[in-house]
């Protein structure tokens, strides 16, 4: 059954179309991948599903809710994480501070309970760190609990990040470039949590990604996008053979190459 | 070098982590209790002055340090505070609750004053402020039934329960009223800080962006960011005005809020101790640059005291941008960690990719 669903979005930027009239549904408990060339508009999907950019046609509904009438502090109390491509984490804060903020959107306290720190707040706040104990058990964050951001390396940040959007116990999580600039091994490592979201927490997982190997282990479909709009859809392998997405990346001329050494094989 | 060996979450929720670090603060606690007969009333006063200063403060610091808006109007907070403490008082409440209700009402007014405010950014907001300062000066002059206009106001009487509270009669009184109130600001910022709120000021401060992909509503935190720090500082206000015992619109000019955000910056932005640490500067260095021209036997040198703060705080922007509280941070990590401290543990790396600002 389809999670999230965008139908003929399209949004300018003055003359410039960054995304036209683009159609997709993310089902649930499914991981699915957007590539394409840069500037093809990937992380702009996800800048609208997270309300911070409004398409001028078109809808987006998540679960039958419509996303378009929302606010950008709202989307998350759906169930809706995101990471950023360039790290956004909280710097001059802690990495268990961090993921603490990812539990806002399951804030209960009122202003003057948290002031006085009275009523439900402690119990509230030890559930808070209960819970967040959960993700950093999840990532092997122990080590780097009470580091400050600012001076950790740059391989953990990008899982704290992914961390503190897993710690807002989302139902879809957005990834953009979980793989950017990681070591083959913690790009290894990234794939064995990527599975383990969608399997064990049900998680599902929309995720921007440039690295087709990383797409071809983990992803179930893939959408190829080019100049704002879809080239192709399909499982990873029919849509890295498709005429059409390797034109985008490669050129024509590439394709009568893939062509003629197909036909050799023959 | 302690290691803190944690096995439960409320050893992350209390209030001190340790019983070591408790046992320090309640030697401080002690130490500032036994002050009277420790001091001269002189200093005393003095010391009253600074805790007042660390009042207003703690405002600025919550506003500034914590939620990353800069306010160079607090002064306007603090005129308000005072002149709704005294209104409150000559309508005949008890002066505690009048105190109190004047923090609360000042925070309120600040925050709806956020409104509009707080869709500025950066220098604009910095601006809007010091407008609200300079308009403040003239609103009292305007306002002279409720504010005495330029001829100002004689400080009423305070008693607490039964208690005269008078600065040349029993000074050690107000020396303990500014001393609770600034325990009782302290601890509020405190209970802030461990809290989902708290949390979400530094999130506002750090990225916009992604606190509102965490569910943080953007405006909300920074509306309430505002009228909080405006309570705590209309608080201060009120201590500072009262303990002066006559003031007017000149008391609370813009250069008194110019005067709390040096302070914050010296002290150290965004840690408590950083509005007590600057406190001291700012109260303390105007009897020092005293005492010392006196020492070198020549009148008052008009302009030198403007002229130091200035130079102490270039040379805290240039030297030590996390101010003495951040100083004393790294001199107490080289010694726990001796002989493995590096030299950068503290130096932010420089990220030159930032997402794109969406506005």
């Amino acid at each position: 059954m389809s999670l999230l669903t965008l139908e003929n979005v399209t949004l300018k930027f003055g003359g410039v179309t960054a995304v036209n009239n683009l159609s997709m549904s993310v089902n649930e408990g499914e991981v699915f991948a957007l590539v394409g060339p840069n500037g093809a508009g990937k992380s702009t999907v996800f800048n609208m599903i997270s309300r911070f950019y409004t398409p001028v046609r078109g809808s987006i509904t998540f679960d039958g809710q419509d996303l378009l009438k929302l606010r950008p502090h709202e989307v998350p109390k759906l169930g809706i994480a995101r990471t950023f491509q360039n790290i956004e984490l909280f710097e001059r804060a802690t990495v268990l501070q961090n993921l603490l903020v990812g539990r806002h959107r399951h804030r209960k306290t009122t202003l003057v309970e948290e002031l006085f720190f009275a009523g439900r707040a402690r119990a509230e706040e030890r559930a808070h760190r209960h819970a967040v104990e959960e993700v950093i058990d999840f990532l092997d964050l122990q080590p780097y609990r009470d580091k400050m951001i600012a001076g950790l390396p740059y391989g953990v940040r990008k899982v704290v990040e992914l961390a503190r959007a897993l710690a807002t116990k989302p139902r879809l999580l957005l990834l953009d470039e979980p793989a950017s600039g990681l070591s083959v091994e913690e790009t290894q490592d990234m794939r064995w949590w990527i599975d383990d979201i969608r399997r064990q927490m049900g998680i599902t997982v929309l995720m921007v990604e440039h690295d087709m190997g990383l797409v071809g282990k983990v992803c179930d479909r893939v959408l190829a996008l080019a100049d704002g709009a879809e080239l192709a859809h399909g499982t990873p392998a029919e849509v890295q053979s498709h005429p059409a997405v390797i034109e985008a990346y490669l050129g024509t001329a590439a394709i009568s190459k893939t062509a003629n050494a197909k036909g050799e094989r023959v | 070098m302690r290691f803190h060996f944690k096995t439960s979450y409320d050893q992350d929720i209390r209030l001190f982590p340790d019983g070591w670090t408790f046992s320090l603060y309640a030697a401080l606690l002690v130490l500032m209790l036994v002050m009277p007969w420790l001091i001269s009333d002189f200093y005393l006063g003095e010391m009253t002055n600074v805790l007042i200063w660390a009042v207003a403060g703690l405002g600025l610091m919550l506003l500034t340090g914590q939620t990353g808006q800069v306010s160079l109007g607090h002064s306007a907070f603090m005129a308000l505070g005072c002149y709704l403490c005294v209104n409150f008082i000559e309508m005949g409440l008890p002066f505690l609750a009048a105190f109190l209700l004047a923090g609360v009402v000042t925070g309120i007014i600040g925050g709806i004053i956020a409104i509009p405010a707080l869709r500025l950014h950066g220098v604009y907001l910095a601006i809007f402020t010091l407008a609200l300062a300079i308009l403040a000066d003239d609103m009292i002059v305007i306002l002279e039934p409720w504010t005495g206009g330029v001829n100002g106001y004689f400080a009423p009487e305070i008693w607490i329960f039964g208690v005269e509270v008078n600065r040349w009669v029993n000074p050690s009184a107000w020396y303990y009223l500014a001393l609770g109130t600034s325990i009782f600001v302290a601890l509020l910022y405190r209970n802030l800080l461990r809290s989902p709120l708290g949390r979400a000021f530094a999130a506002v401060r750090d990225s916009e962006i992604s606190a509102q992909a965490m569910g943080v509503d953007v405006a909300r935190t920074k509306t309430l960011a505002f009228g909080l720090s405006c309570a705590f500082a209309g608080l201060g206000g009120a201590l500072m005005g009262l303990f002066a015992g006559a003031f007017n619109n000149e008391t609370f000019n813009f250069l008194i809020a110019i005067q709390l955000l040096m302070m914050i910056i010296i002290g150290g932005l965004g840690f408590i101790h950083g509005a007590f640490l600057g406190a001291i500067v700012i109260a303390f260095l105007p009897q020092f640059l005293s005492i010392l021209t006196d020492q070198m036997g020549s009148s008052s040198i008009p302009g030198l005291e403007v002229g130091v703060f200035g130079m102490i705080l270039i040379a805290f922007i240039l030297f030590e941008p996390m101010g003495l509280y951040g100083r004393w941070l790294k001199i107490r990590t080289w010694l726990e960690l001796f002989p493995f401290a590096r030299r950068d543990m503290f130096r932010r790396q420089k990220t030159y990719l930032k997402t794109e600002r969406l506005r």
